[in-house]
C-alpha cells in the first residue's frame, strides 16, 4: 500500500496559471475552545496575517465532517485549514484524536483523487498561541498561492 | 422567506479605522434575505441593543446578524437583546469582523473590508438555517457525594451539610482524617494538627446532614450533572458497628502484628485495629489480608473477648447505591518513593527516613513518644540533615513540578526538632526557599533564628555510611565549595504525588488527569475547582500539592459550587446538544463508542409502524451531551445533528463565501 501511495502524484495541472486578479480563498474550520480562541488572541495582539482565510467556528475539531472539506473544495475554497486543540487538551477530552484520524484518511483520499496535499492542512493551535495561528495561516496561504486556483472538481467546471 | 437584520459595529475606531463599515452595510443590503442593515458606534451599548430590539419588531425579522467583536465576547449580550424583543435568542449569529478582520489586516483596508463582507454573508447564510432553541432544564437530586475524607473532604462535606444539603462521604480507610491526622504541629502557626482537626471529624460523624460511609470506595458512577447514580462498595469490616462500643478488647488481644500505616510503618498494629485513638468512626475493622481466622480459619480470639458479640467473620462486602447531584473528589496525596535516589542509599541505610515518618516520630501520640530516633539503634539524633526537593523539580527522576509545601514543613521540622532535642542542630540542603504565603517568610526566618538551623544552598551528591554516622556530601552554593555533614539522621522531603488509584478513579468518574495522576481542573485560572465534567469538583491535594489553608479554601469553594448548583430545582443547560433522527439511524452504534461522555445509549423501537419486530437505534441523553459533535461526524447515516452547528448551518457558511 505504501508503494502505491507514493506513486500517486497530483493531477492538478500547474500550467493553469492564475489570473492576475486571483486571490485564494482559504476556509478555516476552528474548534471553539482552542484554535478559535487562539485566533481571537491573534486579533487582540494585533498580529497581522494574510486576509484570505474565512473562519468557521465549530465546537470541536471532531465536529468536522470530511464532507465539509470536500464541499469547500468543490465550491468556494482553494484550500482548507482544520485546527483544533493540542493532543490531550481537547475540551471534550478526546475529540481531537478522532478528528486527527478522520483528517488523515480524508487527506489520503483527496490525494488519491488528485488534490495536492497542501490544499488541506491540519494544525494544533491552543488558546494561547495567537502568534502560532498567524504563522499557520501564513504558511497555508503561501502554499495555496503556489498551487494556484483550484479548478479540480469545481462545480462550475461540471455545469459548463 | 427569511428576513434577516444585519447590525455592523464600529467598535469606536477598533473596527471602523480598518474596515469600511458603510460598505459592509451596503454589501449586506444586496443579499436577498437581508431586510434591514445598519451600522452603529457601539453595538453592545444600550442604544445599540435598542436598535436591534426595535428593528426586530419593525421589520419582522426572523434572524439577526451582528457584525462586531468575537462571539466569545458578546454573543450572550446580543442573545439577551433578542430575548428582550421577544425573539428566540438562538436566532442570532455573530460575524467576528474585529478579531478576525480589522485587527489582523490593518495594512489593507480593502481586503479587510472584503473579508468583513464575506464574514457577514456567511453569518447571514448560517442564520437562515438557525432554529429556535430552548434552554434545557434538568431536574437535580440534592445530595452531594464527597470522595475522600481528608481535611479537604471533611471541610467540603461540612460546608455543604451546613447549607442543609445531604452529603454522602465515602472514605477508603477505616477512619476519616487523612494525612492531617498524622501531622504534629502545623505551619505557619504551630498549632497542633489533631487539636484543630478532631473537632471537625466529630462534627462530620454527628452532623444530621452527613452520611459517613468509611472503609468503602466508589465503584461506579452513571448519569450526568444533577442526576448521578453512584455505586459504593463497603468493604466488610467483620465488626458489627451497631453493637460495637469501641472498647478495644478485641485488638488488645489479637496476636497478629502488621506494620502500622498510620505511623508510617514505624511500629505495628494488630490485624483487628482502629487506625488511631481519635479515629472517626471509632470502631475497629479486621484487615482481611492479615487476619488468620479469615485466611486459615484459625484463631477467633477477638470474637471470644468481644462482650458484645460484634465480631462477624461471615460479613461480606456490600454495595450501596446513592442518587446524587454533584461529586466532590478529595482523594489527597501520597509521598513519592525515593528509591531511585541510589546515590543517597535510600533503602540501604536505615537512618534515612521521609518527612511523614519524621512527622510521626515528633508527634506526641507517635510511635516513639514524641522524640525523633534513629531507626537503626533507637538513639536520639543530635545532627539531623534535611534534604528538600527529593524527586521534586528533578526532571531526570521524572517529576518536574515543585511540591510546594516542603519548604514550609521542613522549616517546621527544624523548629520541632529544636523543641524536642534542645542540643540538636538541623542542616537543611535546599535549592530555593519558597515561602510565599501569609506569615510564611516570617516562619522560615523564625526557624533560622530560633533554632540555628544551617541552610545550605545546594544539591546533595552522595550519602555514605561511616561508622554510626551518615556522611552527607553536597555543595554549598554560597561558599562555592563542597561540604560534608556528619549526620545521625537524614530526613528526605520527597515529592508530593497523587494517590496511585487516581487514574482509575478518574476513568470511572469520566474526568481527566495529568501525566502525574493529578486530577485536571476545567481551567487552570478561571475554573480551578471544577472539572470538565459538569457537576464534578476537585478539592485538596488530588488536584495539585497544597498546604492545609489552601486545601480548606478549595474545599469551601467546592461547597459553594455545589450549593449554587443545587440552588434551584432544575439546572439550566445550553441547548446546543445532539439529537438522533431515528428514521435514519442504522443502529451501527459508532456514535456510542465515540461519545466522550457516554451520553449515547441504545433503545429498541418497532421496525416499522405497528410492526412486531424491533430494531436498535441510538438515543442521546440531552442532559449528558456536552455538544462536541463527535457523534455527528462519525455517523454514516447522517442521522445525528448538533443544534447550533447543524450540517445545513455549516454548509451554508461554506458555500456563502
Ligand atoms: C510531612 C508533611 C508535613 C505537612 N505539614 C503541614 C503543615 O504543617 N501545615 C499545612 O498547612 N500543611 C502541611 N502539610 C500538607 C497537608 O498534609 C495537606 O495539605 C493536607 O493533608 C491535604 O489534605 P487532603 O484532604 O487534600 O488529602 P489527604 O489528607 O491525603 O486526604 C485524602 C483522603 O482521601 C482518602 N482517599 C484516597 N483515595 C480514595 C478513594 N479512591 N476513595 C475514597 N477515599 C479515598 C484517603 O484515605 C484520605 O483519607 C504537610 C504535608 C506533609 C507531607
Ligand atoms: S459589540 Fe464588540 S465590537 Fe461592538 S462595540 Fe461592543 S465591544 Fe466593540
Ligand atoms: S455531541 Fe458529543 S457529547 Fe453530545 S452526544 Fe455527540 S459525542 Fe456525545
Ligand atoms: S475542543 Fe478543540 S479540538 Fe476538541
Amino acid at each position: 500500500m505504501e508503494e502505491v501511495k507514493d506513486k500517486i502524484v497530483s493531477i492538478e495541472k500547474p500550467e493553469l496559471i492564475a489570473p492576475p486578479e486571483w486571490k485564494p480563498v482559504i476556509v478555516g474550520i476552528l474548534c471553539n475552545w482552542c484554535s478559535y480562541a487562539g485566533s481571537d488572541l491573534t486579533g487582540t495582539s494585533r498580529t497581522q496575517y494574510p486576509p484570505n482565510i474565512r473562519i468557521i467556528r465549530v465546537p470541536c475539531s471532531s465536529r468536522v465532517d470530511p464532507w465539509f472539506i470536500i464541499k469547500a473544495l468543490q465550491t468556494t475554497a482553494d484550500g482548507v485549514l482544520i485546527s483544533g486543540c493540542h493532543p490531550g487538551d481537547c475540551h471534550y477530552i478526546s475529540g481531537n484524536y478522532y478528528a486527527r484520524r478522520r483528517f488523515l484518511v480524508t487527506k489520503e483520499l483527496l490525494k488519491m483523487v488528485g488534490f495536492h496535499e497542501h490544499r488541506v492542512q491540519f494544525s494544533w493551535v491552543s488558546a494561547a498561541e495567537g502568534a502560532k495561528f498567524a504563522q499557520v495561516v501564513k504558511k497555508v496561504t503561501e502554499d495555496v498561492v503556489k498551487l494556484g486556483p483550484l479548478h479540480l472538481y469545481k462545480k462550475e467546471n461540471f455545469s459548463k | 422567506m427569511a428576513r434577516v437584520g444585519v447590525f455592523v459595529c464600529f467598535c469606536g475606531a477598533n473596527i471602523a479605522d480598518f474596515v469600511d463599515v458603510p460598505t459592509v452595510v451596503e454589501e449586506a443590503k444586496k443579499i436577498r434575505e437581508v431586510k434591514f442593515a445598519v451600522d452603529y458606534k457601539y453595538m453592545c451599548s444600550d442604544p445599540g441593543q435598542q436598535m436591534i430590539r426595535d428593528a426586530i419588531v419593525q421589520y419582522r425579522l426572523t434572524s439577526i446578524v451582528v457584525a462586531a467583536c468575537s462571539p466569545r465576547m458578546h454573543e450572550k449580550t446580543f442573545r439577551k437583546a433578542l430575548s428582550d424583543a421577544g425573539m428566540n435568542p438562538y436566532l442570532l449569529e455573530v460575524a467576528n469582523i474585529r478579531e478576525h478582520s480589522s485587527w489582523v489586516h490593518q495594512k489593507d483596508k480593502k481586503a479587510a473590508t472584503d473579508k468583513a463582507g464575506d464574514l457577514v454573508r456567511m453569518a447571514v447564510a448560517k442564520s437562515i438555517a438557525n432554529e429556535q432553541l430552548h434552554e434545557i432544564s434538568v431536574p437535580v437530586t440534592k445530595r452531594a457525594l464527597v470522595i475522600g475524607g481528608g481535611i479537604a473532604g471533611i471541610q467540603a462535606a461540612l460546608d455543604i451539610a451546613d447549607a442543609r444539603i445531604p452529603v454522602t462521604l465515602v472514605e477508603r480507610s477505616p477512619s476519616i482524617g487523612g494525612r492531617m491526622a498524622q501531622l504534629d504541629e502545623t505551619f505557619p502557626t504551630l498549632d497542633c494538627s489533631q487539636c484543630i482537626l478532631t473537632p471537625k471529624m466529630v462534627d462530620v460523624a454527628s452532623h444530621p446532614f452527613i452520611e459517613l460511609i468509611p472503609y468503602s470506595e466508589v465503584i461506579e458512577l452513571d448519569g450526568y450533572v444533577g442526576n448521578y447514580k453512584a455505586k459504593i462498595r463497603k468493604k466488610a469490616s467483620y465488626v458489627n458497628f451497631k453493637s460495637c462500643t469501641g472498647c478495644g478488647a478485641c485488638w488488645q488481644k489479637c496476636p497478629v502484628k502488621v506494620p502500622n500505616e498510620y505511623n508510617m510503618g514505624i511500629d505495628t498494629r494488630k490485624a483487628i485495629y482502629t487506625p488511631f485513638p481519635q479515629a472517626v468512626p471509632n470502631k475497629p475493622v479486621i484487615d482481611a489480608k492479615h487476619c488468620t481466622m479469615l485466611l486459615k480459619g484459625k484463631c477467633g480470639i477477638c470474637a471470644k473477648f468481644c462482650e458484645k458479640g460484634a465480631i462477624d467473620f461471615k460479613m461480606t462486602d456490600e454495595v450501596i447505591e446513592r442518587e446524587i447531584g454533584a461529586v466532590v473528589v478529595a482523594t489527597g496525596y501520597d509521598l513519592w518513593d525515593a528509591t531511585p535516589y541510589e546515590e543517597y542509599g535510600v533503602g540501604r541505610y536505615k537512618d534515612i527516613i521521609n518527612s511523614l515518618e519524621f512527622e510521626r516520630m515528633v508527634s506526641a501520640n507517635g510511635p516513639t513518644g514524641g522524640l525523633p530516633v534513629r531507626p537503626s539503634d533507637g538513639k536520639v539524633p543530635k545532627t539531623v540533615v534535611f534534604i528538600k526537593c527529593v524527586g521534586s523539580r528533578d526532571k531526570a527522576k521524572g517529576i518536574e513540578f515543585c511540591s510546594k509545601i516542603c519548604c514550609m514543613y521542613t522549616a517546621k521540622h527544624a523548629i520541632l526538632l529544636h523543641h524536642k532535642v534542645h542540643d540538636s542542630r538541623a542542616y537543611i540542603f535546599y535549592m530555593d526557599i519558597r515561602a510565599a504565603g501569609k506569615g510564611y517568610e516570617e516562619f522560615v526566618n523564625r526557624a533560622q533564628v530560633e533554632t540555628g538551623a544551617v541552610y545550605l544552598r545546594g544539591r546533595v551528591s552522595k550519602i555514605y555510611q561511616k561508622g554510626e554516622k551518615l556522611m552527607v556530601r553536597g555543595e554549598d552554593g554560597q561558599l562555592g565549595q563542597e561540604v560534608e555533614v556528619e549526620a545521625d539522621l537524614v530526613v528526605l522531603a520527597t515529592a508530593i504525588i497523587p494517590d496511585k488509584e487516581n487514574p482509575a478513579l478518574a476513568r470511572l468518574l469520566g474526568i481527566s488527569y495529568d501525566k502525574y495522576g493529578y486530577l485536571s481542573e476545567a481551567h487552570p485560572k478561571l475554573r480551578p475547582v471544577e472539572t470538565a465534567k459538569a457537576g464534578i469538583f476537585l478539592a485538596g491535594c488530588t488536584q495539585a500539592p497544597k498546604d492545609i489553608p489552601e486545601t480548606v479554601a478549595q474545599a469551601s469553594a467546592c461547597a459553594a459550587k455545589v450549593c449554587g448548583l443545587f440552588a434551584g430545582d432544575t439546572i439550566k443547560k445550553d441547548p446546543m446538544v445532539s439529537t438522533v433522527n431515528k428514521d435514519f439511524c442504522s443502529g451501527c452504534q459508532n456514535c456510542v463508542k465515540v461519545c466522550p461522555y457516554q451520553a449515547i445509549v441504545t433503545e429498541d423501537i418497532p421496525l416499522g409502524h405497528g410492526a412486531k419486530e424491533m430494531r436498535t437505534v441510538a438515543k442521546i441523553n440531552e442532559g449528558v451531551c456536552q455538544g462536541c459533535g463527535s457523534c455527528v461526524a462519525i455517523c454514516r447515516s447522517m442521522a445525528i445533528n448538533l443544534a447550533g452547528f447543524t450540517d445545513p448551518q455549516i454548509i451554508n457558511e461554506i458555500v456563502a463565501i
